[in-house]
């Protein structure tokens, strides 16, 4: 509970004062300068962070794009350059050789290595002549002498001159493709000279291609047959799980989808003269991941830059309208203090014009009444007359008490103003109760009040000291209920201070609201018309004059009020 | 012993100077300062009752141009403001009584000045 009330300002959670348009008028400027702090400073960060994340998304997905279609061109440039070359140096080979050289064993096998070794990337050699018989071969496998004239890749190379194949079974079955030329001869026959590519090898080179997670690089022909493996597809001769892409003699780029329906970039390329089609499928998500990343770490830190904000903005704004508030309870306490002491010192003026006023008629009864009794006394006419002279003394003592009405009032008013002179406590104390004498006799409050002859007189501001005690035993009556006993004691505390100690019988201070009392503006009597400012001004009052006030009290039995006050005046303080 | 009773208010000290005379005192009485100067030149007075508050001339006003004009004259000042004390607090020479006067205190008051 003390945690909350240390970390919710006052102006916030106090509920307990007449201020109620004050304080809501503070709660309002908080809320509104909490919002507006907040919405100032918040919506541009939003705002940037957001655009931010819309660009950055457009530029990778645009990046990304860009690099799939660079991917495309580079893969396809070096897969057609890779086909041609073999095929270019099939035709070297030829054109460099006789059919007759060729079909010698020894000099294909020196073909053979030296192709190898140098260009590497095929896996037979062989010569077949115009009849379709293979009549030379080097190789893992018995080929020598197989009869090619009815195979379809024969046909094409009769057709085209030079033909390079889809992957195929073939006599060996087993998955491979061919480079096959035709060469004709003098005597108008002709031969094929044919290369087997090394599948494992153009494998190799596109999986090495293939960058890290989860890119796809795989040639297929035109009826969708996957050429090569690749890390999803790792089986030659079984269909592509994406369509075949529409002809374009340049790379293209397509969004699709993969088999489990995620998002994917399919760049792909024809390489015209062979019936392949380079396809590059990389997933968006891999892609944007790193991106994703990033995002995180930055939606990461705008939530705690919104919540440093906040809470920075709540705090600042928290404290600057507790000190406007502080301040403004401060400048209305002032002022009522003012108007306090204004209203006193008018009731003061007041009063003494009523007693100026009153005190030459009352004058002029009295001078009658002496008269009368003077005529009737000194001329002996109606001296024996008790009854007559007794009306005259009655009214002659009237008069004297009004007089004393009177005298007390303009005491009063000249109290008012601020004098540091000796004064009296005891007389001080009589004056003040003189005033509250009536009241206690008809709510039989029973008064006391002790002052022992060793206190003497000192030096104080008369009027402050008056107030003080009138303010406490105004409060005291307050608090009685008709019958109690109010008892003020006066004691010399040591060589420098006196106490005086005001008890009362009424209903008591609770306990939690003791630390409160001399606050501004706490009152426990708000609905019987109590401002909270009594024991304010009086704590004020006695720290003017330099002493001090101490109270104790119990819930239904009373309460004491402790007062300590200097016997030697600081002329520093007046 | 011859007394001049000063005071705005006639009604007061028309009667006051009657009770004077009544214990053998011989009062006349005026009722402002300019009254009083006149009265003090045509009679001789061993001590003046001033009213502090009236038009015009003041009871303080009015003590200073007596006092010029006859030193031996004693004061004595009534006022309905405040207690003795205090006014004794500012001038220690000159006597105050508060109003409502006690005719025997005036009578006192008026013996202990001529005595001083």
């Amino acid at each position: 509970m003390r945690i909350l009330e240390k970390v919710i300002p006052k102006f916030l959670r106090d509920d307990n004062n007449e201020l109620d348009k004050d304080r809501l008028n503070f709660r309002r400027l908080w809320r509104l300068s909490v919002l507006l702090t907040a919405v100032v400073s918040l919506v541009p960060l939003v705002f940037m962070t957001l655009l931010h994340y819309h660009l950055a998304q457009q530029y990778l997905e645009s990046e990304s794009y860009n690099h799939t279609y660079r991917f495309v061109s580079n893969t396809w440039r070096y897969v057609a350059s890779f086909l041609d070359e073999r095929k270019t140096v099939l035709e070297l080979f030829a054109h460099q050789y006789s059919f007759e050289e060729l079909n010698n064993q020894g000099q294909l096998e020196a073909i053979f290595d030296n192709v190898k070794k140098r260009l590497g990337g095929i896996r037979d050699i062989g010569v077949i002549n115009s009849s379709g018989i293979q009549t030379n071969y080097v190789g893992p496998y018995k080929l020598k002498g197989i009869n090619y004239s009815n195979q379809e890749w024969f046909k094409k190379v009769l057709k085209h001159n030079s033909y390079i194949s889809d992957v195929f079974l073939g006599f060996r079955n087993a998955p491979h493709m061919v480079i096959a030329c035709k060469f004709d001869q003098p005597d108008n026959s002709f031969f094929v000279f044919r290369v087997t590519l090394d599948l494992e090898q153009i494998n190799r080179m596109l999986n090495q291609l293939e960058m890290a997670g989860s890119t796809c690089t795989s040639l297929v022909n035109h009826k969708g047959m996957l050429q090569t493996t690749c890390r999803h597809h790792p089986e030659v001769l079984k269909k592509m799980s994406y369509p075949v892409p529409k002809f374009a003699t340049e790379s293209q780029v397509i969004e699709g989808k993969d088999p489990k329906g995620r998002p994917v970039l399919i760049g792909y390329r024809y390489i015209p003269g062979t019936p392949f089609i380079l396809m590059i499928v990389e997933q968006k998500g891999a892609i944007l991941s790193t991106w994703h990343k990033s995002q995180i770490q930055l939606v990461a830190f705008l939530v705690g830059s919104v919540t440093l904000i906040v809470l920075v903005i709540l705090g600042v704004a928290t404290y600057l309208v507790n000190r406007i508030y502080v301040a403004d309870r401060e400048r209305v306490s002032s002022l009522h203090k003012v108007e306090y002491s204004n209203r006193l010192a008018s009731i003061g003026r007041l009063a003494a014009g009523v007693a100026h006023e009153v005190n030459n008629p009352l004058a002029i009864i009295n001078e009658k009444a002496g008269l009368i009794k003077d005529m009737f006394t000194y001329k002996k006419m109606y001296s024996e007359d008790t009854k007559l002279i007794g009306l005259i003394d009655s009214i002659i003592s009237s008069v004297e008490r009004c007089g004393t009405i009177t005298k007390r009032l303009l005491g009063f008013a000249r109290h008012m103003e601020v004098s540091i002179r000796s004064i009296n406590v005891r007389e001080v104390l009589e004056e003040v109760l003189g005033f509250l004498e009536k009241e206690a006799e008809y709510r039989s409050i029973k008064v006391s009040l002790n002052v022992p002859d060793d206190i003497p007189e000192f030096e104080s501001d008369r009027g402050k000291v008056q107030q003080i005690f009138l303010n406490l035993v105004n409060n005291a009556f307050a608090a009685m209920e008709d019958g109690g006993s109010l008892d003020i004691t006066v004691k010399r505390k040591d060589e420098d201070f006196i106490s005086a100690t005001v008890t009362d019988t009424g209903c008591g201070i609770k306990e939690a609201d003791i630390k409160r009392i001399f606050e501004p503006f706490f009152s426990t009597k708000t609905k019987k018309g109590g401002t909270g400012l009594g024991l304010s001004i009086t704590c004020g009052l006695i720290q003017e004059i330099g002493g001090k006030i101490n109270v104790q009290s119990e819930v239904g039995k009373g309460t004491t009020f402790i007062i300590t006050l200097p016997l030697k005046f600081d002329k520093e303080r007046k | 012993m011859r007394i001049l009773l000063v005071d705005d208010e006639g009604e007061l000290v028309s009667t006051l100077a009657e009770r004077l005379s009544f214990r053998g005192i011989d009062a006349d009485w005026v009722t402002s300062g300019e009254e009083a100067l006149k009265k003090a030149e045509t009679e001789t007075y061993d001590l003046a009752v001033l009213d502090v508050k009236m038009p015009r001339i003041s009871g303080i006003q009015l003590k200073g141009m007596l006092e010029v004009k006859y030193p031996d004259m004693k004061f004595i000042f009534m006022t309905g403001h405040g207690s003795e004390d205090d006014f004794r607090a500012g001038s220690s020479k000159a006597y105050y009584l508060v109003k409502p006067i006690n005719i025997e205190a005036l009578v006192s008051k008026i013996n202990e000045v001529l005595k001083d």
